[in-house]
């Protein structure tokens, strides 16, 4: 499964080396773009366009029943910030954090499966696909009876004050996990964990053993092989982990909807509210394309700075 | 204690594992119990009455019904735009190819609710109705992606030299695709459509930016629920879907040790 590319990792991260091609195909120049075409076209009619009209629609006036009118109203942005300026924040910090557990909770579990699992690889790898296939609302419906007040979890970090360290850092506002930051977080990094872990498992695949027994011949303590070969060769699977992880946890509404309160709502929900409910379609519209900018941008310098440029 | 700190990365990786699963077993757990009140969210007693009535609830397996059409449909579309690009990425030399590597990478590192929210402007922009076709084209979009990538890491592994003897045997080019390339890809193919399957299937947030109120798919089905109580039938359906899913990938693993033995 795994070896057939289940996982979404970044297109180009694949083989580099541009391999010779057979001379005749040359002839035929026109064959690659009809395979193109359809599915090209797809995509900029139904994503890239739909880009323009979420500009254009900020920039619009007007009410549902009337219509609108573009205006150009760059005031929209304004107002949008100002309204929703925690909504936004929330959601980078939530995508963040829960990133950061992914990649430290995936991590061990992908090494693992790529160097230490021997004949156990392929059905630890099943078990970490499989949930990935099955509907992610009941999974996270699932997490409201896992930290409820009356099951054991809660009872325990109540009784070891797990619940008040909570607390006293403000990620829970009673002696309950449920809809709290805790939850949402906690219920971030499990629903996008899979994300994380495949591409870790490709890149860790990968490393030759050869190199780690090298390094503890040479002297080094395992922290200092960790440092200096594991992870720097696990690198382009952090990126594209992180990068998988990141982006769907900051548009997501559905963990914290279903597992937060009213302090914890993010972006994705305000959108999709403004836009269904609100009907308030140029305001939601800004916010939309403020997502996606932000995002663009976060992307682009993350990668510039992880000198992994050749993934995208 | 040794022996621990020598399987320190097996603990980690176990408890991360039981993580992931936990609730998994619980929806199985769950799709036994007989609720006390609307919500079932504690264990009350021990019943099978949901497995033996999955379609008890009201417009439950509509919805399912609906799911799955709008599954299949999606994911065949995708698989075969996906495939083609994929081709053109993995055997042809081209202009514009760092273009259309980004713009197959787009739409993955796009958050799904700005994917839907930019579709609906669209289409109130055409006057295109939402419903059961506005939801199979974003579907369709968002899927073919994922398909491109799963078949071309597949076709880049495939030795061109099968090809070029293919046709050094006298194969046309139709031919060579038909009985080599294709044949060859197929696990690629497949791994990719079923992909696209599960991430249509599951889909919420884009589809709930598209759908009407006459094109309630599963997963909105169970997002409304959730406000009123969400019926036993939905944890059969979800462990369901958990074992299909298992079923498929270990069918998945053996069918390709099989072929990689054949092949070796």
């Amino acid at each position: 499964m795994a070896e057939s590319g289940v996982l979404p990792a970044p297109p180009t991260s694949a083989p580099p080396a541009a391999r010779p091609l057979a001379e005749p195909r040359k002839r035929r120049n026109w064959v690659p773009y009809a395979l193109l075409l359809p599915g090209m076209l797809w995509l900029v009619v139904f994503f890239v366009l739909p880009m323009i009209t979420l500009g254009s629609q900020s920039l619009q006036e007007g009410n549902v029943d009337d219509g609108y009118v573009f205006t150009g109203n760059v005031g929209i942005y304004v107002d949008a910030f100002q309204q929703y300026w925690p909504q936004m924040v929330r959601s980078l910090l939530y995508a963040g954090t829960a990133t950061v557990l992914a990649l430290l909770l995936g991590y061990p579990l992908a090494y693992f499966i790529a160097q230490k699992a021997g004949r156990w690889k392929n059905v630890v790898l099943v078990l970490v696909v499989a949930p990935f296939f099955t509907s992610f609302l009941i999974r996270t419906l699932a997490w409201r009876t896992i930290l409820s007040d009356d099951w054991f979890i809660t009872q325990w970090a109540r009784k070891l004050h797990i619940t008040d360290l909570l607390q006293a850092v403000g990620l829970t506002s009673n002696d309950s996990l449920l809809f709290s930051q805790f939850a949402v977080i906690m219920g971030l990094t499990y629903n996008f964990l899979p994300f994380m872990i495949l591409p870790l498992y490709t890149s860790l695949e990968r490393l030759d053993p050869r190199l780690l027994e090298a390094a503890g011949d040479l002297y080094a303590s395992p922290w200092q092989t960790f440092r200096k070969v594991t992870w720097p060769l696990s690198l382009p699977g952090v990126v594209a982990g992180t990068l998988l992880t990141f982006i769907p946890a900051a548009g997501d509404f559905i963990n914290a909807r279903l597992l937060g309160n009213t302090q914890t709502t993010m972006l994705g929900s305000v959108i999709d509210a403004q836009f269904l409910r609100v009907l308030d379609y140029p305001l939601a519209a800004a916010l939309s394309f403020i997502m996606l900018l932000t995002i663009v941008t976060m992307v682009t310098i993350y990668v510039r700075k992880a000198g992994t440029e050749e993934l995208l | 204690m040794a022996w621990i700190k020598r399987h320190l990365i097996a603990f980690a990786a176990l408890a991360v594992l039981v993580y992931m699963l936990v609730p998994n077993i619980v929806v199985a757990v769950f799709s036994f119990n007989e609720p006390k009140g609307k919500f079932n969210y504690s264990f009350n007693e021990f019943s099978t009455a949901a497995w033996t009535n999955p379609c008890g609830t009201q417009g439950i397996c509509e919805s399912l019904g609906l799911s799955l059409q709008i599954g299949l449909i999606a994911s065949i579309t995708a698989a075969i735009l996906g495939s083609m690009i994929a081709f053109a990425l993995g055997r042809y030399r081209f202009r514009g190819r760092s273009a259309t590597n980004l713009l197959i990478f787009m739409p993955m590192a796009t958050p799904e609710v700005v994917m839907g929210s930019s579709l609906l402007t669209l289409f109130l922009a055409l006057g295109v109705p939402s419903g059961e076709g506005a939801i199979l084209i974003a579907h369709i979009m968002f899927c073919v992606s994922f398909v491109v990538v799963a078949v071309k890491a597949r076709v880049a592994t495939l030795d061109p030299k099968l090809e070029e003897a293919a046709a050094d045997l006298g194969a046309n080019p139709t031919q060579t695709f038909l009985r080599v390339t294709l044949p060859l890809a197929a696990p690629g193919i497949a791994a990719g459509t079923l992909l696209a399957f599960s991430l249509s299937f599951d889909d919420y947030i884009i589809t709930n930016f598209n759908a009407s109120p006459s094109s309630i798919t599963f997963p909105m089905f169970v997002w409304g629920a959730t406000a009123r109580g969400v019926p036993v039938q939905v944890y059969v359906i979800g462990t369901v879907m958990f074992l299909l899913a298992l079923l498929f990938v270990v069918t998945g693993q053996v069918i390709g040790k099989r072929r990689n033995r054949q092949v070796a």
